[in-house]
């Protein structure tokens, strides 16, 4: 990283490559691909949260004239038990073909059991009602604490509880178990003079992504096959998908549409799959489109939650020990953000005794998807929960407390490396001057404060840039761009190339024309796709000063690179980019540059918010009146996208906060499976949301970035719920805290 | 799928022989904004649409010395829009503007909103306080109903086969009179009410209410005019103590369940704050009247 380095244009506003096609409608999304031939899938699904299927007759749904194929469980070739990582989470690939086609059991309302493919929507759909299923209907396990109890009904009866000291004899709901620890516990907490403990819930939440999951594939007669889709990773979907048919990678070729948005929900494969199984049995392309409710049913929401935590202090605000007990709901198969959430629940705090114990856990819910720092928001909530209970407790500022025990550089973390240098305290500092902090509240107002951590991750990036004959060029890159990246690709090679950035075009390519990525997740694109952005630039600037030693008759070491210029060093020659592309066949050939790496030191970016409500306390309906989000971007490419995220993290953890929650009734099935009851926060309902963007340089990134789309949700929760818990004189410790429940919590105090 | 035959018929006389006649399920299409989504998920069945929206008068409204000519199918934009007709009727008028969004008003109509008879309709515990009347018209001819009478269930009413809602008719308020809706939503907007309440009150030159109706919504299978409520009010100077009182009777009155949207003690506690907060707006836009 050169300190001194003066950017051209990282740090500007400029336009997004993708802006004109998105506000034109140009733009094509997952559903916009129609082929030749097409027709289309739709997918039979459970009536059950949890039955054990007995029989299944296809074949009325077979007679039916415009029906052409159809898709079960047994049409996979034969899956094996085997652990898989493809997209975000890890699972077994034998749960991952259990979810996109149930086998013996069906474990949620809406798990997919057959699909059929017709000559029309309409055709599919109404041909779905003449597939019989016989169930033996069993009681549905809703919750992670009844999941957890030894008479709760099983799941999955083979599964034993694994990470037991013993090892389990017994199946039960329970997938797993870790524990992390540093220092003595018991010591600290033997030294506080104030120890709070309380017990928290956070419910079922969806990401909310506006566009449904969408596919089109063809399965050709040669064996090579296409898919269309929208997801946030197509190399991973290749994977998933490729390994559930038993194909060789190279004939399946994926191509990521536009996105509508993912969040992390987009990070693993639904109707993929089953649209390859129902064209290779129809000879036709087949397209599938999710509605909203299967949508909510069936695609992968984020965890919900029940956790204890435990935090010792002394009286001058130093804590002592730190201790937590965090329940998962994996949904309808192991492998919830269980492992995140303990490594991250008390990250912000250099303290010496901790103890963490998770639990993953089975119940009859969709299966988990990743969601915006999987785990971290439902585990921070709690720990900035009791953090603020105690600076109340003890009449300490809520920043003066963190202040005093503040993760910085050298911090010993609970779950192995010292943190580098990290923007903690500067984050802490922007809160305690900006002008919120600084505001009057009056009567039925309250203010939280909360912060943050997320690790961000590096992993595979491949990027080759093929310069034109006029000096222009064209960025391949695999990330497909959920936040603005595109726009933060093309400022990065501009600003390496030394040229305007309209002469660059950014393209995420298919899986065919560019080699593997990993999945957009884990915010790193901007920092790993970037470093592969800016590797594959300096390999054309070094093709372009060989080029012009061969011009100038001297060697590449004599040739100085500045401002998109060659200099000849040795004279006062000068050559421009255009210029020698322009003559490049005259000097070996044209010119592409490329970047393979494995990105590592990606930097962990913390973040503090400020949350202004007012509650009516009659009614109990809570108005979120100011916001403000601070977070380390270490250095912000387009702020603009920087500003973007942190609004938008914020925005999402109000909703979580405030209203959303999945709602089922006594037999599990969700009963607000849309927009309408399900409720995200409207434009109306927030402020305009103040942000500030703290740049403490990630040393391992060229340019000094850390990844920014998650952190920024991690803090709403507990900044909201401390809020509204301010206003009321209750704390609220259970989410969300719609209307009926802060009335309660009114009514409950008096 | 639906499979749907259309006909826009332009006077009521055509619209009624059209209904009247009809062979396969007729449904009367206004803005559709409930209709349509009704229709979604319909498996292999055809459906009559009857667009009324070509019948001039059922699109239009007159302010007169008698009171208000509604046209059951204007669209909320146009009627809330309407400057005179807010002067009036100020509660009902606000009412309308709650329906969805911008874009539904463009659409949506109150007869489209009392005819679907939602326990949440908006615009219909606004109409029951301004005593509003429903013209019926038919192949037997016309017949004239109160909105209470109107609506008989959880999306029914007392309308048969053939027939259509053809006119909304408010009496002019007498002098001092006023009128107010609230609803509650967790949101600020595209939501279906929790609770609702709409209040009318009359004033002597005194400050005295002499008269006054209140109907809560969303808390019983149909929108409630409740007696008790009004009575509170009625020979009070409207204070604290009678607002309070107007709340709790109201309150009493509601027999709500509980569902995703809210629970029966959240309804029943929250549409007695409603009642109290519609009576205080309804009182001070009649003390200024
Ligand atoms: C996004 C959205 C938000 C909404 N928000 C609200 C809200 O906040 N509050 C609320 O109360 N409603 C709301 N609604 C429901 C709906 O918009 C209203 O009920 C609206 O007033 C219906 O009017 P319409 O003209 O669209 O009726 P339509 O859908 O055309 O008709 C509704 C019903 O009435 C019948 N009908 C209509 N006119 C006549 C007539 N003249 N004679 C006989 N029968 C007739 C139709 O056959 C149908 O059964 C919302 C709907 C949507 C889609």
């Amino acid at each position: 990283m050169s300190e001194a380095r003066e950017f051209k244009y990282i740090g500007q506003r400029t336009i997004r490559p993708d802006g004109y096609d998105k506000v034109t409608g140009r733009a094509n999304y997952g559903a916009d691909l129609s082929l030749p031939g097409m027709i289309w899938g739709k997918i039979l699904r459970s009536p059950h949260a949890h039955a054990n299927i007995k029989n299944i007759d296809l074949s009325k749904a077979q007679a039916h004239p415009d029906v052409l194929a159809i898709a079960t469980y047994q049409d996979f070739p034969h899956v094996q038990s085997e652990a898989f990582q493809a997209g975000e989470v890890p699972t077994d690939i034998i749960d991952l073909a259990r979810n996109v086609l149930a086998d013996d059991k069906v474990l949620y309302h809406g798990h997919a059991i057959a699909a059929i493919a017709a000559r029309s929507e309409s055709a599919a759909q109404d041909a779905l009602s003449l597939i019989e299923v016989e169930y033996e209907v069993l009681p549905p396990v809703m919750d992670v604490a009844d999941a957890m109890k030894p008479e709760a009904a099983v799941l999955h009866n083979n599964m034993f509880t694994q990470g037991l000291a013993e090892p389990a004899d017994k199946a039960s709901n329970i997938a797993s178990r870790m524990e992390l620890k540093k220092g003595d516990v018991a010591a600290g907490f033997a030294l506080a003079d104030l120890v709070v403990e309380r017990d928290f819930y956070t419910p079922t939440v969806h990401q909310g992504y506006i566009e449904p999951h969408a596919t089109t594939v063809r399965f050709e007669e040669n064996g090579q096959a296409m898919v269309w889709c929208s997801t946030q990773g197509h190399f991973d979907v290749r994977a998933s998908t490729a390994k559930l048919l038993n194909m060789p990678l190279g004939k399946l070729k994926v191509v990521a549409s536009e996105i509508g948005g993912g969040f992390g929900g987009k990070t693993t494969v639904y109707l993929e799959p089953v649209a390859l199984i129902l064209s290779r049995k129809s000879g036709k392309p087949v397209k599938m489109v999710m509605t909203r409710d299967e949508v909510f049913r069936a695609s992968g929401p984020g965890s919900a939650t029940r956790s204890h935590v435990k935090i010792g202090a002394m009286k001058d605000g130093t804590i002592t020990a730190m201790q937590a007990s965090l329940c998962f709901e994996a949904g309808a198969f192991k492998g919830s953000p269980m492992g995140p959430g303990c490594m991250t629940v008390f990250t912000p705090y250099d303290v010496e005794n901790m103890y963490i114990e998770g639990y993953d856990v089975v119940v009859n819910k969709p299966k988990v998807a990743a969601y915006r720092a999987p785990g971290a928001p439902q585990a921070e909530f709690a720990a900035e929960m009791v953090i603020n209970e105690i600076a109340s407790k003890l009449g300490i500022d809520p920043i003066e407390l963190r202040l005093r025990n503040a993760a910085k550089e050298g911090t010993q973390t609970v779950y192995g490396p010292k943190l580098k240098r990290v923007g903690l305290v500067e984050c802490l500092e922007a809160a305690k001057n900006s002008p919120q902090y600084q505001s009057a509240l009056k009567a039925n107002q309250g203010r939280g404060l909360a912060a943050g951590f997320w690790f961000n991750i590096g992993g595979l990036s491949s990027v080759t840039i093929n310069m034109n004959p006029d000096g222009s060029g064209t960025i391949l890159e695999g990330s497909p761009d959920i936040g603005g990246s595109r726009a933060s690709m093309q400022m990065m090679a501009a600003e390496e190339l030394g040229i305007p950035i309209d002469q660059l075009k950014p393209l995420v390519a298919d899986t065919e024309h560019v080699a593997y990525n990993a999945t957009t997740g884990g915010s790193r694109t901007t920092f790993a796709t970037g470093m592969a952005v800016i590797e594959a630039a300096q390999d054309v600037v070094r093709q372009l000063k060989e080029r012009a030693a061969a011009v100038w008759n001297i060697t590449a070491e004599q040739v100085d690179w500045a401002d998109g210029v060659a200099i000849n060093t040795t004279g006062d020659d000068r050559l421009t980019v255009a210029e020698i592309c322009k003559d490049a066949e005259k000097t070996g050939g044209q010119i592409a540059g490329t970047g393979n790496i494995n990105a590592r030191g990606a930097g962990p970016s913390f973040a503090v918010h400020l949350c202004d409500v007012e509650v009516d306390p009659d009614t109990g309906k809570v108005d979120v009146i100011r916001y403000t989000a601070i977070q380390d971007a270490g250095k912000a490419i387009h702020p603009s996208y920087v500003e973007g995220q942190y609004q938008g993290g914020a925005a999402q953890g109000i909703g979580w906060a405030l209203n959303e929650e999945y709602i089922y009734n006594k037999d599990g099935i969700m009963e607000n499976a849309g927009f309408l009851d399900y409720r995200i926060p409207l434009a109306s309902d927030l402020p305009m949301i103040e942000t500030v963007i703290i740049e403490i340089p990630n040393s391992f990134h060229p340019f000094g970035v850390r990844g920014v789309g998650e952190t920024g949700i991690v803090p709403p929760l507990a900044a909201v719920a401390t809020a509204v818990s301010e206003a009321i004189g209750v704390v609220m410790t259970d989410l969300p805290c719609s209307p009926p429940r802060v009335l309660a919590a009114i009514h409950g105090k008096s | 799928m639906v499979s749907v035959v259309y006909k826009a018929p332009d006077s009521i006389q055509a619209a009624i022989s059209i209904l009247s006649e009809a062979e396969i399920a007729t449904k009367i299409l206004a803005g559709g904004t409930d209709l349509l989504i009704q229709m979604q998920g319909l498996v292999n069945e055809s459906r009559l649409f009857v667009d009324i929206k070509k019948i001039p008068e059922m699109m239009q409204a007159t302010l007169g010395d008698q009171g208000l000519d509604l046209g059951p199918s204007m669209c909320c934009a146009e009627f809330t829009a309407r400057e005179d007709i807010r002067a009036v009727y100020p509660g009902l008028v606000e009412a309308a503007f709650l329906i969805g969004s911008t874009q539904v008003q463009g659409r949506a109509s109150v007869g489209g909103n009392l005819c679907n008879s939602s326990p949440a309709a908006d615009t219909i515990p606004a109409l029951m306080v301004n005593a509003a009347i429903c013209v019926i018209a038919g192949v037997k001819g016309e017949r004239s109903v109160s909105v209470e009478e109107f609506v008989t269930g959880v999306g029914t009413n007392c309308m048969e086969k053939g027939e259509l809602l053809k006119l909304i008719q408010l009496p002019r308020p007498a002098k001092n009179t006023s009128d107010a809706y609230l609803r509650f939503i967790p949101r600020t907007e595209m939501d279906i009410a929790v609770a609702g309440a709409a209040v009318s009150v009359t004033l002597d030159d005194e400050g005295v209410c002499t008269a006054a109706r209140v109907s809560i919504g969303a808390v019983a299978p149909t929108a409630l005019l409740v007696q008790e409520a009004a009575d509170a009010l009625i020979g009070t100077k409207l204070d604290d103590k009678a607002l309070q009182a107007a709340g709790d009777a109201a309150s009493a009155a509601a027999s709500p369940i509980t569902d995703r949207r809210g629970t029966v003690e959240y309804r029943r506690h929250v549409v007695g704050v409603l009642t109290k907060r519609a009576a205080q707006i309804a009182a001070t836009r009649a003390r200024g009247n």
